[in-house]
């Protein structure tokens, strides 16, 4: 074959790949973290809960911690969040919450009306950690190990399925 | 009146592309020269309506009126005049315009100096520019009106996002821009070449300058990019593999390919069908680029609103404009082997491995920024590819290109034996490891493994880059200006090497909470934090925090990191306090309030990071001044053109 037409073929191989791109386009969102295996980024946030406290890395070493990233104006956290108060209820590891870019006062309510699963909450106001961790969009919730590894992560709402299935393994 | 006028005028402008596209392509198929006249008007007359409607546009935001859709959207009556100006390229629908505008400021430049091409080509190059505008113009009009109202209209806009909000920022688009769309003349040059079936290098000639302007300018719009990145977002990194940071970076790649190929075939007649297929796949990364980040097949950080009926469209131009492109190289190029060769250690023989490897550098961004799209084609699932990847795999191509630089450089064209060159290779690299060790022992202890290399090929590029020049000026000769240019431009490459390398090993970041009155130590440096005060700022309020700077107890600077909340969208923005110098910045960014009186505070050491955008800068000039250089030359070349120019119709049999 002649070789002049090879970048020719090398385009047309590029536009199925960008075909069938364009057809995935608007159901993108399960993004694999380049987290996963590496540390888990460090931040410092004030405690929602608590004004005098402050809520670091730290919180997440020496045991398993379930990272949740939520906000009151995310609609699917609000379907995740039976779930989580019942991965509280089992108890096999503490919950830590993000709150992203929310008014402090309204995430309060938000707590104190639908129960809070939650062991500590750090606010992060301006979303700054968020964008850390590598956060496209709430709910996204990261498994961290003992070691402050990031383990697994799911984008979108946790159900008790997906526990079960994806997350309850790695505890094992 | 109003923004119907601008939306005629696009319209317009539309058709005069068409025309332009026309005339300019089948007139000299079909030999009459009165249509290479109009393609000529044509773009004249489109160049006019395209400024008529970005003045219309420019005027609905200056007078705030929010009955438009795009103005509303992107403005408020609050926004300081300089930013409702720049909100013009602030999303989609402006920036696209803003696209057409910078393709018709090329098409004027190439007008301009129309004179030094042969009629036929030159309406040829016209005619693919025109097909290039119709298309954006007709994806514009299609499905990106930025004229559309907004019925009924709001009282007040929703404000310029609040990132956007920036001097770099408001003049990066425009910069890179003109980069980034320039290479369309270089592609227009290499079809007008193909269509033609050139046998001979001249176009190789016309095209040179434009193609190194145009990557002077993509630098300079990179490098911007990226500066405007590392202080605004306020987190010290400044690149980070996005795909819309890749979308203009591969361009760049396969353009400073392009431009040391050009070089070759202009000279000595080789590469020919390797440079046209470079300049082919210089603008069909920038459209790619276009693409990806418009369509929302890929997830960026920055991306503008996706669309996938865009994407279509996108699609579709892609086809006809590259695949017509690579068909034409598949027709033609067989016809354009050259006779002449060269030896193994010949400047051709350095040039054509620094192709090599700048392709692949190029195929690695590329790669990493369409795994995602790739995995997903195979049924793999999603995947992500972010520095990890990126790193590793693009310096392994980059490290020899470096070296084979700071060797090649001594190379001659045509014949080469490495024994002429061994003496100036082995003292410029024996310097180099001293001055190297210096650094790396001296003044920036900790290395990574990397260090000494980065260090030493650093130094190697600049002195090699330097021993032409010195041996020159030693026997009394004057410096050409391409060899001037050429110089600068590689001491830009040494500069930036020594700044990459490092800034990514003795850099020094940390998050701390502290109180007032507390301090955390950096390096040799000692961060106070003073405390925080409340300002108001014309659309926003800001919070201050004051951090005196010490080393060694003397007393440095004072960082002020800033927190502006927009009262419009409500949304908050960091902006980090910067103590810039020629050898360090010193970096403060303000996080939260923490309670009980403290702030969370993220501080930073960055050695040499100036280095990184100032070798950018350096290469571009370097790259300018080849040009201005140039110039001279085609003057010269111009007055014996009846010469020059008559056995080029009867080809090279």
């Amino acid at each position: 074959m002649n070789r002049f037409v090879l970048p020719l073929a090398a385009f047309a191989l590029l536009l199925i790949v960008l075909i069938v791109g364009l057809r995935h386009a608007p159901e993108k969102g399960v993004i694999v973290s380049p987290l996963l295996g590496k540390s888990a980024p460090q931040f410092t946030l004030p405690d929602l809960l608590d004004e005098q406290n402050q809520l670091r890395t730290d919180a997440l070493r020496g045991h398993w911690s379930l990272v949740n990233v939520w906000g009151t104006w995310c609609e699917e956290c609000r379907v995740e969040h039976a779930t989580l108060l019942q991965i509280k209820q089992q108890g096999r590891v503490p919950i830590i919450g993000i709150d992203w870019k929310d008014d402090d006062a309204q995430a309060r309510s938000w707590l104190s009306e639908m129960g809070n699963p939650y062991d500590h909450v750090g606010a992060d106001r301006e979303g700054r950690v968020a964008i850390d961790w590598g956060v496209y969009g709430a709910p996204e919730s990261f498994l961290v190990n003992p070691a402050g590894t990031v383990v697994y992560k799911h984008v979108g709402a946790l159900s008790p399925q997906i526990w079960a299935q994806e997350f309850l393994p790695h505890l094992l | 009146m109003g923004v119907e006028l601008g939306h005629y005028a696009l319209i317009l402008a539309l058709l005069l592309a068409a025309a332009q596209g026309f005339f300019g392509l089948l007139g000299p198929s079909l030999a009459r020269e009165r249509w290479f006249a109009v393609a000529r008007s044509a773009a004249c007359g489109q160049f006019v309506f395209v400024v008529l409607a970005t003045a219309v546009l420019v005027n609905a935001f200056v007078q705030d009126d929010f009955s438009v859709r795009y103005v509303a959207e992107n403005s408020n009556s609050a926004l300081p005049l300089f930013y409702r100006v720049s909100a013009l390229w602030g999303a989609h629908e402006g920036s696209l315009l803003l696209w057409i505008l910078v393709l018709g400021g090329w098409t004027m430049a190439v007008v301009a100096r129309l004179r030094y091409l042969p009629a036929p080509f030159g309406a040829r190059v016209l005619g693919v520019l025109g097909l290039i505008s119709f298309g954006f113009l007709l994806f514009t009009l299609c499905t990106s009106n930025p004229f559309a109202r907004l019925l009924p209209a709001v009282p007040d806009g929703n404000d310029l996002n609040p990132v956007l909000q920036d001097f770099a920022l408001a003049v990066h688009p425009p910069i890179l821009y003109t980069g980034y769309v320039g290479f369309a003349v270089s592609f227009a040059f290499a079809c007008a070449a193909m269509i033609e079936g050139r046998r001979d290098q001249l176009w190789a000639r016309w095209m040179r300058p434009w193609t190194v302007i145009v990557w002077a300018f993509l630098a300079w719009g990179i490098a911007l990019g990226s500066w405007w990145a590392y202080y605004e977002l306020g987190w010290g990194g400044f690149w980070f593999w996005d795909p819309v940071e890749n979308a203009s970076f591969m361009p760049w790649l396969v353009g400073t390919a392009l431009i040391h190929s050009i070089a070759v075939t202009e000279r000595r007649g080789l590469f020919k069908s390797w440079t046209l297929l470079l300049a082919v796949t210089a603008f069909s990364l920038s459209l790619l680029g276009t693409f990806l980040v418009r369509s929302g097949v890929l997830v960026s950080v920055h991306s503008f609103a996706a669309d996938p009926r865009r994407g279509i469209f996108i699609l579709i131009f892609l086809i006809v404009m590259i695949g017509g492109a690579l068909g034409l190289y598949a027709w033609r190029a067989p016809g354009m082997r050259s006779q002449s060769g060269f030896e193994v250690f010949s400047r051709e023989a350095f040039l054509l491995f620094n192709n090599l490897l700048l392709v692949v550098a190029a195929a690695v961004v590329f790669g990493g920024t369409m795994a995602p799209l790739i995995a997903d084609t195979l049924g793999l699932g999603t995947l992500s590819v972010g520095p990890p990847y990126f790193n590793p795999s693009f310096l392994t191509p980059v490290l020899p290109l470096l070296a084979l630089l700071a060797i090649g450089i001594h190379a001659r064209w045509r014949r080469g034996a490495l024994s002429d060159s061994r003496r100036p290779i082995l003292i410029t690299l024996g310097l180099s490891l001293l001055l190297a060790a210096a650094l790396v022992l001296g003044i920036y202890s900790h290395p990574i493994a990397l260090t000494p290399v980065g260090a030493t090929l650093g130094c190697w590029i600049i002195l090699s880059s330097l021993i032409e020049p010195f041996n020159r000026l030693r026997r009394g000769l004057r410096v050409p200006a391409p060899l001037l240019g050429m110089t600068v431009a590689h001491i830009g490459v040494g500069v930036f090497v020594l700044g990459i390398t490092f800034v990514k090993s003795n850099s020094i970041e940390l998050d701390v909470a502290l109180k007032a009155g507390q301090s955390a130590s950096v390096g040799e440096y000692s961060f106070r934090y003073e405390g925080v005060q409340n300002f108001e700022g014309p659309n926003y309020e800001v919070v201050r925090g004051t951090i005196s700077v010490s080393r060694h107890g003397r007393p440095v600077t004072v960082l002020r990191p800033e927190k502006r909340r927009y009262w419009v969208q409500g949304s908050v923005q960091t902006t980090a306090a910067i103590a810039a110098g020629l050898n360090r910045d010193l970096l403060a960014a303000l996080g939260d309030d923490v309670g009980a009186g403290a702030y969370s505070l993220r501080l930073q050491y960055r050695p040499l990071i100036r280095n990184v955008w100032l070798g950018a800068l350096i290469m571009a000039i370097g790259g300018i001044i080849t040009v201005i250089g140039r110039r001279q030359r085609t003057t010269v070349l111009k007055a014996t053109a009846p010469l020059g120019l008559a056995p080029e119709r009867g080809g090279a049999l």
